[in-house]
């Protein structure tokens, strides 16, 4: 690492004219509706929307109730109803059903859909067939991007992973296919608007896509950032913190990013460390407020009229973190983390194998979690090259019977996506790969190709690791305080794949002598787009360096090249498809009971 | 091979990851402790401002979020509906504008703050105050640019026209080359959205073979279709077009599929018996076959035990009455269940853990974990000790166990069972060191005092004493041991 010289990061352009674009496009579209109208918005675009807007901006355009897509519409006096949807086909089916209510009941109504990001033919196809086309009236809100921090830009498609990976079900991702960057520069209005347009062109684009490091994606985070969306989950930059932590009756909405003075010294830390800032900043916050004790009355209205506020404020914080981590420590304790912890990092080593699978056979066989046994069997598959038959016969029948018979459709998922699959006995893998090859004539579009080619994946994780080193070794104690490298994001035990390379490209300005990385990944899995000379105002660019996540990307990664950013005197931008975890990955490929 | 073995342990003794535990005794979490009293003392000074926690209110003008005035909307109108809706638990959470300094993206913060940030002044400011009702049709684009009513483009134009969003007729697409050239446009480029609607207009003007033998070659297209066919539901289509493409398994997961959409539970059962004979794979024909039985043995199950639960005459539903029902429960589930209500009946009642057991080939494992939770919940002691001693041909009993034993522990502990109990496994737990943190964890005084014996370790078993009550029978157990001359310490 280059340590001489380390300069200062650029600071990172300002992305909150992303959220003034949507808000004044949103509300131009509720204004092609005038007067009192009610709106209804799909669930999961309510989060995003209460980032940008709210009910007040609502009401100012003449909203009148509001409501959840999916849920029995209420006998509604209003004349106008507005949908703000995702572009489904279940949801047209749900609005086409209130028209025709409405028409069967004599009740004329007006009724507007807006779309987002954009309308697709098909749910135009739903309508007509549904005998509602000229009924309502159509638009599209092209909310593509939402900034979830400085440096967070998250599109906010969870779905993507599972539509765009999971092969043999579509390429199609609900942006309609086109790759997500495409969208941004091209057909997103808002990014064409933005002032910093010249800071995009600038960037060198490293596209990553999730399916080339799952293992990042698996492992228990402890960053606390990680480990607070793995217990509390982080919605849209914000977090529900429960009774349990705010040690009260009631749960309290907060958001988490950089503007919270407590969280951003700490979001990026592993969470042994945090335990000792918490205590010294509550031992400053009291000694701040013991030095009232000696004041006079002058100093004394000094100190209420300056201090008080924001000692206040940050008594809050503090509290609020330490609930956080209380609760945290005990659901933790409660799970066996530790001995958890210590099989991952044997998975990721290679080492007592039989032990590791064992602990995840008592891990199913206790019931514990579903989703933690999905998550440890899929480690297990991936770093081991797929699982021994044996092992994966007799761990999906007991996962059957502890956690639901339907889950054999999960089990197919997960092996069509390559995350949990069975060594092939006897087939050599040029033969299953020849055999896809065949399968797959249309070679031109790219993209599905790949994902069918990952039906014959072989993950690589040993030779990939070793090539770049993703496991470090040393001797003696990894100390996390004061983290020596990314790895301090799984405490020591592995540095995130897509981390690596982006380090490895940074120092090399480019992909050259990393030809033999990129076959291990099977090559297509990077648009390799920096043709750029690498001249001297090229290079000062680069200081500012946008990190594009397709699938998703999890905190800790972005904790690792905050790391590396400050190293390198660099500024990460993060854009990305959705922020995943371990939990969300799993739940994408479970097939939920019914 | 052993070399490795060296290394491996020296990895794991080497304290690289023991920097930090996640164990309730380690030091990090009293100093946890400490701040949060710390903090918790302060509360009185600062506790005054209750009213920065602003609740938000509908009418009200502090304004809340979006997603909390929803749920206040439809749990209202819930009310008015006799109250259905149940799946939206309303309000558990107080949205409060929390802290509302903290970050300028809290929506109070904006509403409130907007006169304090000029910058803020933005379109929506500015259309509420001139009226912009009056003028906003006309900002409208005109309809007819939406619309194409030149018929005529090439396949080419109509793709690129239609990635724009545009609508443009494809009737005149009529050859079959012609749908074709326009098909393989649409993959080329790359947009799904276009390639769907290329081939909903396939789809309805061609006969479904010809269309299925042109898709199986254009792979992309074939994605696609299949997507669709599964968002919109067109089961019988779908299955048709897997059949002609010989994806037999596909075909038979996409028909067990729709069994979760079923609720009635006889209608379930009757669905999955169909289901047993599709093409799975040998081991996933199992499957199913155990998923049919099992529901088939859940509806007998249930309806014999809801009978006894309302009769009032059996002791163990009326001490224990049931949360839920069984149906459809995971096997481990009607396990426990069995384990918990049936444990003693005979093998032949279908509602016996053994025959379950039997029935399913439930290994060893699972068998006694399961039936080892369920017995301590209802703190049957003497079936837990029965369910680890083993007789051998001289007619000693012996403990034994398919787990370790401090997962035995383990599970009992928190079941709250009493020392004596513990104790009686914690000593059979081979690993000293796990039996001596077991034993002191627990405080199993009499375990640790022999296992120190054992280990003749005097310092730490002085060290002990001061652990145990004064004048307890284990103090005096400890003081003869450490007056035992025949003892040789190691140190």
């Amino acid at each position: 690492m280059a340590a001489a010289g380390r300069r200062d990061a650029p600071e990172a352009p300002d992305f909150g004219i992303l959220k003034r674009l949507a808000r004044d496009q949103l509300i131009y579209l509720l204004e092609q509706l005038p007067g009192k109208k009610d709106l209804f918005i799909e669930a999961d675009l309510m989060s995003p929307l209460d980032r940008i807007a709210n009910v007040s901006i609502l009401k100012q355009h003449e909203v009148d109730k509001l409501y959840k897509v999916e849920t029995r519409p209420a006998p509604s006096a209003s004349d106008q109803f507005c949908f703000l949807v995702r572009p489904r086909i279940r949801t047209m089916r749900y609005i086409a059903d209130i028209v025709n209510a409405d028409k069967m009941s004599g009740r004329s109504r007006k009724y507007k859909i807006i779309f987002s990001p954009q309308k697709f033919y098909a749910c135009e196809m739903v309508l007509e067939e549904e005998g509602v086309f000229g009924d309502v009236t159509c638009d599209e809100w092209s909310f593509y991007l939402l900034p979830l921090d400085e440096d967070i830009i998250s599109m906010e498609l969870p779905e993507f992973f599972r539509d765009y990976f999971l092969p043999a079900q579509s390429s199609r991702g609900p942006a309609g296919g086109r790759s997500p960057l495409d969208q941004l520069c091209r057909s997103s209005p808002a990014a064409a608007e933005l002032p910093v347009r010249p800071f995009w062109q600038s960037l060198r684009d490293r596209q990553m896509c999730q399916d080339t490091d799952y293992v990042t994606a698996l492992c228990s985070q402890v960053v606390y950032e990680g480990l607070v969306d793995d217990t509390f989950r982080i919605k849209c930059g914000s977090v529900d913190f429960g009774p349990d932590v705010t040690s009260s009756d009631k749960s309290i909405k907060v958001l988490l990013n950089a503007q919270d003075k407590v969280f951003s010294q700490i979001r990026n830390e592993h969470f042994s460390s945090v335990f000792g800032f918490l205590s010294q900043k509550s031992r400053n916050l009291q000694a701040q407020y013991d030095r009232r004790r000696g004041m006079d009355i002058k100093q004394m209205k000094n100190f209420v009229s300056q201090e008080l506020k924001g000692l206040k404020q940050e008594h809050r914080l503090l509290s609020l973190h330490i609930g956080a981590c209380e609760s945290i420590m005990k659901k933790k304790t409660k799970q066996d983390f530790q001995e958890m912890i210590k099989a991952e990092h044997s998975l990721l080593e290679g080492f007592d194998i039989r032990e590791s699978t064992s602990f995840i056979e008592e891990h199913i066989d206790r019931q514990v979690s579903p989703i933690e046994s999905l998550r440890l069997m899929c480690l297990l598959s991936i770093t081991e090259n797929g699982l021994v038959p044996k092992d994966y016969r007799s761990l999906k029948t007991q996962y059957l019977q502890s956690y639901g018979p339907e889950h054999l459709l999960t089990f197919h998922n997960l092996k069509r996506i390559g995350l949990l699959t069975e060594q092939a006995a006897g087939e050599t893998l040029t033969a299953v790969e020849s055999r896809v090859s065949k399968l797959v004539t249309d070679r031109a579009a790219g993209k599905i190709t790949d994902a069918f080619n990952s039906l014959a994946r072989k993950s690589n994780f040993r030779a990939i690791s070793k090539k770049l080193g993703l496991i470090p070794r040393l001797d003696g104690e990894y100390d996390l305080k004061m983290p020596r490298d990314m790895a301090y994001v799984f405490s020591g035990a592995y540095v995130p794949l897509s981390c690596k390379i982006i380090e490895q490209v940074l120092e090399r300005r480019g992909w050259q002598g990393l030809e033999e990385v990129l076959r291990l990944l099977n090559g297509h899995e990077f648009s390799v787009s920096d043709s750029t000379a690498e001249d001297g105002a090229a290079a000062e660019a680069q200081r500012v360096v946008l990190a594009v996540f397709l699938g998703g990307c999890t905190f800790s990664e972005i904790a690792a090249l905050r790391f590396l950013g400050k190293e390198r005197g660099c500024k990460f931008i993060f854009l990305t498809t959705a922020i995943t975890n371990s939990a969300r990955v799993m739940e994408a490929m479970s097939e939920a009971r019914a | 091979m052993s070399r490795a073995r060296a290394d491996e342990e020296e990895y794991w003794h080497s304290s690289k990851f023991r920097a930090f535990t996640f164990d309730d005794e380690d030091d990090e979490l009293s100093q946890l402790k400490e701040s949060k009293q710390a903090v918790n003392s302060l509360r009185d000074i600062v506790d005054d401002d209750d009213d920065d926690l602003e609740r938000v209110s509908w009418s009200g003008e502090p304004v809340g979020s979006i997603s909390w005035s929803i749920k206040e909307t439809v749990s209202s109108s819930a009310s008015s509906l006799e109250g259905r809706d149940s799946s939206l638990q309303k309000g558990s959470s107080s949205y409060a504008a929390f802290p509302k300094q903290v970050s300028s993206y809290s929506l109070s913060s904006l509403f409130r703050g907007r006169n304090k940030l000029p910058s803020f002044q933005s379109l929506s400011d500015a259309l509420s105050d001139t009226g912009v009702k009056n003028y906003a049709p006309e900002l409208r684009r005109p309809k007819a640019e939406y619309k194409d009513y030149s018929n005529d483009w090439s396949p080419k134009d109509t793709v690129r026209r239609m990635q724009r969003g545009k609508v443009c007729s494809l009737e005149r697409f009529r050859s079959l080359q012609d749908k074709l050239v326009l098909l393989d446009e649409a993959v080329a480029g790359h947009d799904g959205n276009v390639i769907t609607a290329v081939l909903i207009f396939l789809k309805r003007t061609l006969r479904r073979e010809i269309l299925f033998r042109e898709l199986e070659v254009r792979q992309v297209a074939l994605c696609h279709l299949i997507h669709f066919l599964k968002e919109t539901g067109e089961q019988k289509l779908l299955l048709d077009l897997l059949r002609f493409l010989d994806r037999t398994e596909e075909v038979a997961l996409s028909q067990y599929r729709e069994h979760l959409n079923i609720q009635d539970v006889e209608k379930r059962r009757e669905f999955l018996k169909g289901c047993i004979g599709l093409p799975f794979s040998a081991e996933d024909t199992s499957h199913i076959q155990d998923h049919y039985t099992l529901l088939e043995r859940q509806i007998i199950i249930e309806a014999n035990d809801r009978h006894l639960e309302m009769s009032g005459q059996s002791e163990i539903f009326r001490k224990y009455p049931r949360k839920a029902s069984i149906l459809n429960m995971p096997l481990v589930t009607t396990l426990f269940y069995s384990c918990f209500y049936h444990y003693t009946e005979a093998e032949g009642t279908f509602s016996s853990p053994t025959n379950l057991k039997k029935t399913f080939k439930i290994p060893d494992k699972q068998y006694v974990l399961t039936a080892l939770a369920a017995r301590a919940k209802l703190r049957a002691w003497g079936d837990v000790d029965a369910l680890f001693t083993t007789k051998n041909w001289l007619g000693y009993t012996k403990k034994k166990a398919p787990i370790g034993f401090h997962r035995v522990v383990e599970i009992l502990q928190r079941n709250n069972a009493p020392v004596q109990v513990l104790q009686e496994y914690v000593c059979l737990v081979e690993d000293v060191e796990t039996r001596l943190s077991l034993a002191t964890k627990y405080k199993c005084h009499d375990v640790v005092i022999e296992t120190y014996k054992d280990l003749k370790d005097r310092i730490q078993l002085t060290a002990y004493k001061c652990k145990v009550e004064r004048g307890s029978a284990e103090e005096e157990k400890i003081n003869s041991i450490l007056n035992n001359m025949q003892i040789r310490w190691k140190n």
